[in-house]
């Protein structure tokens, strides 16, 4: 069938299942939003402002987990987009990207609007295009979704010059794709699987270390049965927080950086380490030569470059590690560890995370997010924002229903929560989708209040003011020797009042007396929801693992006597 | 330790620029790349020498491989392979009995002269990177004007190259 290529980018994506695209229009996209206009299957959301595109995309692709899709123009529409390409490349988020690109007869001539976002975004994708020929455009759309969405997902970005946008073409009818460089491994090699097996009949204390892989696998199921099976406790990156419930008595939640104490001691004494889709970060593994040293480390990642770049391992294996677990599954016998487990459960006891509130204030963050937990992780899906409030959230929330925390991990990008947040709640307007950001974080992405308002979407902001940069304050106390430098907001706004303009609703909360009963009532209403909680700047989030040292010498709160 | 990387790569714009990105961006050392269309024009073979320990090398491999336009990697390394570079030594020649002497030097290392000019001489030479040392030291006393050097080249002995994957059209 003849059409212009745009037409046929829009049926591409619909054969891909995409029902909204997060986008913002200009000069070199007119051809694309004019395929938009004809088109009634795909929903378009503009944002105010194109870095919040992206994240909403990945919001939504976390969701559905499959691409989300965003949409700028040239030039600085493009280089809007980067921050969350970054983001999302950093998080494995499966996504695809389109940029409007001058026609290209003025390609490399410094045109207006014209910016070489193929060559800025070329380490942050996991591939990119540029569409020189519209004949080529239907063929690069599907490679784009399929590089996105299988092996390990990451963000693909198409550029397409307007003229091309524009050019008549044959929509072809077979887009089968087939990429010579480009076959991920999905089944585990048998000997390895072997090897796996033999390491875990010997092990006496093994854990299991679930990474953010594990999310996209989907091998939620999997990993319950493993554990049960191994009889292993299960400790989780921030990345893979929710995938195991953290309310089982296997679970040690997060390790690392600001790992809960029996996870990171779980890690430094166990003899057997399972890494299932995770990548071993410098903020999950503390100083790497001092992590799990007493352990054999087993590393199942679908990506073989992961293998052996951060840690050394001992028995590698590349694959889905959903299909791995399974053959582990069948493979491995019944063992008991009562004793090892036993001691784990000791350490949960003696370090249970309320003893890590710390003591500065009486609206406690950690007691609020510990209550946002008991009254929604049955049906809730949390999307943070970067800071100390995302640590607590990481720590108190307690996650049980698996792919329900979604957070920018790997760059820590602040803004990221609220637009993910959005991307959520389209992808699955039933669902409670609840924001928990900082007052330095919501600032970056305050305009698409109106992007949700717009759509109706009943997302529940939950916003820590403590009128400052916190977790930079924190770094700067341990760190500087509490010389406190640029983190104070002097002039924040009222943020209800200003919320009230966009036509949120509000709450606000500055004691601990009234936390349950306003949360609970926000939680209930209708529409679009901010919570303001009033908390100090001088909470800390505890424990943490100070620089160059190991999981197990982390700093945890000291209750003043 | 330098390693010698035989890639084949889909012959696309830009293909190099991901390339020599990677190699920049994430700090391992290229000591040399050459890169060349093969006989089928839609992939390009770069012959890439790199340096660093095995643990950086697996890192380059992997990291290279991950990248779509790259179709095969092999490290040849180990194998048998034979690996020539090219060189053009611009050199002064003032006088007979300098020419007299250089063009000794040319035969031993079975190099050839190329151009004589008033008071130079372009000699031209291939060869291993050991040889092209040994060339460019045995020269450099006569005062060497300009010097072209190409990354080495590469092929594996016998039936073992690495092959182009069969193409699917
Ligand atoms: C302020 C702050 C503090 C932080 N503190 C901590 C902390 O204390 N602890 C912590 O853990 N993190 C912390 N993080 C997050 C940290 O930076 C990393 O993002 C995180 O540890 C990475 O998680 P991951 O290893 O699960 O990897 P991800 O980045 O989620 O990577 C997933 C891995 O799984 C692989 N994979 C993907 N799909 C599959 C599949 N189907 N099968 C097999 N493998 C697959 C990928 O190749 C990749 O290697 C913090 C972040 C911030 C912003
Ligand atoms: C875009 C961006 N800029 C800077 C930082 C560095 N940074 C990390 S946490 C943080 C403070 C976040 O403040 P806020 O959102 O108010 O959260 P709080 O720590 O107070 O809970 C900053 C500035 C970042 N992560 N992202």
């Amino acid at each position: 069938m003849k059409m212009k290529a745009a037409e046929s980018l829009m049926k591409i994506l619909e054969d891909h299942g995409v029902d909204v695209i997060f986008g913002y229009p200009g000069g070199a996209v007119l051809p694309i939003y004019d395929a938009i206009l004809k088109n009634d299957n795909i929903k378009h959301v503009l944002v105010r402002n194109e870095q919040a595109a992206p994240h909403a995309a990945s919001g939504y692709a976390k969701m559905k987990n499959r691409p989300g899709v965003c949409l700028a123009t040239s030039g600085p529409g493009a280089t809007n987009l980067v921050t969350g390409i970054a983001t999302a490349y950093m998080d494995s988020v499966p996504m695809v990207a389109i940029t409007g690109q001058v026609s290209t007869p003025m390609i490399g001539t410094d045109a207006f609007q014209e910016v070489d976002i193929t060559g800025i975004t070329m380490p942050i994708t996991k591939h990119n295009y540029l569409v020189k020929d519209a004949k080529d455009l239907p063929r690069i759309m599907s490679e784009a979704f399929h590089v996105a969405s299988t092996g390990r997902p990451g963000p693909v970005l198409v550029d397409i010059p307007r003229d091309v946008a524009d050019t008549m073409i044959e929509h072809p009818d077979d887009l089968t794709v087939n990429i010579k460089g480009y076959k991920p491994t999905y089944k585990g090699h048998n000997s390895q699987i072997k090897k796996i097996v033999k390491a875990l009949e010997k092990a006496e204390a093994p854990l299991i270390m679930a990474g953010g892989g594990m999310q996209y696998a989907g091998a939620g199921d999997e990993l319950k049965e493993f554990a049960e099976r191994i009889d292993a406790p299960v400790v989780t990156t921030l990345n893979a927080i929710s995938i195991f419930p953290e309310t089982d008595k296997r679970a040690l939640g997060m390790l690392g950086m600001h790992g809960r104490p029996a996870a990171n001691y779980a890690v430094s004494h166990c003899d057997l380490l399972i890494s299932l889709g995770a990548r071993f970060g410098d903020r999950a593994t503390g100083s790497v030569g001092k992590f799990a040293k007493k352990a054999t480390i087993i590393h199942i990642d679908i990506d073989p470059a992961e293998i052996g770049k951060n840690v050394r391992v001992d028995v590698p294996i590349v694959g889905d590690v959903k299909i791995i677990l399974k053959d582990l599954n069948a493979a491995v016998e019944q063992r008991d560890h009562s004793e090892w487990n036993s001691k784990v459960a000791d350490w949960k006891l003696e370090h249970p995370m309320s003893d890590q509130y710390g003591n500065e204030s009486d609206l406690k963050p950690q007691k609020i997010l510990e209550l946002l937990g008991d009254l929604t992780r049955d049906r809730a899906v949390v999307t943070t924002d970067v800071g100390q409030h995302q640590m607590w959230t990481a720590l108190h929330y307690d996650f049980e229903k698996e792919r329900t925390l979604i957070t920018s991990g790997g760059l820590g990008t602040m803004g990221y929560g609220f637009p993910a947040a959005i991307g959520a709640q389209m992808a699955d307007p039933e669902k409670l989708v609840i924001c928990v950001t900082g007052d330095g974080s919501f600032q970056m992405s305050l305009p698409e209040m109106a992007t949700a308002i717009e759509h109706c979407l009943p997302i529940k902001i939950v916003l820590m003011n403590n009128s400052s940069l916190s977790l930079v304050k924190q770094l700067q106390h341990f760190q500087c020797d509490r010389r406190y430098s640029g983190i104070d907001f002097t002039a924040n706004p009222d943020f209800c009042l200003l919320a009230q303009a966009y036509g949120v609703k509000t709450f606000r909360i500055e004691k601990e007396e009234e936390m349950e009963e306003k949360l609970a009532e926000a939680l209930a209403s209708e529409g679009l929801t901010l919570i303001e909680c009033i908390v100090s700047d001088k909470e800390m989030v505890y424990p943490f693992v100070p620089g160059k040292k190991g999981l197990d010498e982390m700093v945890k709160f000291e209750k003043l006597k | 330790m330098k390693h010698t990387l035989s890639v084949l790569v889909e012959n696309k714009p830009g293909v190099l620029t991901r390339i020599a990105g990677l190699f920049a961006r994430r700090g391992y050392n290229i000591s040399s790349l050459a890169v060349g269309e093969t006989d089928d024009p839609d992939v390009s073979r770069m012959t890439i020498v790199v340096s660093g320990d095995e643990v950086v090398i697996e890192q380059v491999c992997k990291q290279l491989n991950k990248l779509v336009d790259v179709i095969k990697l092999t490290d040849i390394t180990d194998k048998e392979f034979i690996g020539r570079e090219m060189i053009f030594i611009k050199v002064n020649c003032p006088d007979a009995k300098a020419r007299m002497e250089i063009m000794q030097f040319v035969d031993i290392f079975r190099a050839r002269v190329v151009d004589i000019g008033k008071d130079t001489m372009i000699i031209e030479a291939t060869g291993e990177a050991a040889k092209i040392d040994a060339i460019e030291d045995t020269l450099r006393p006569f005062g060497i004007r300009d010097f072209v050097r190409t990354g080495q080249i590469a092929m594996v002995r016998g039936a073992k190259n690495p092959k182009h994957p069969k193409k699917s059209n």
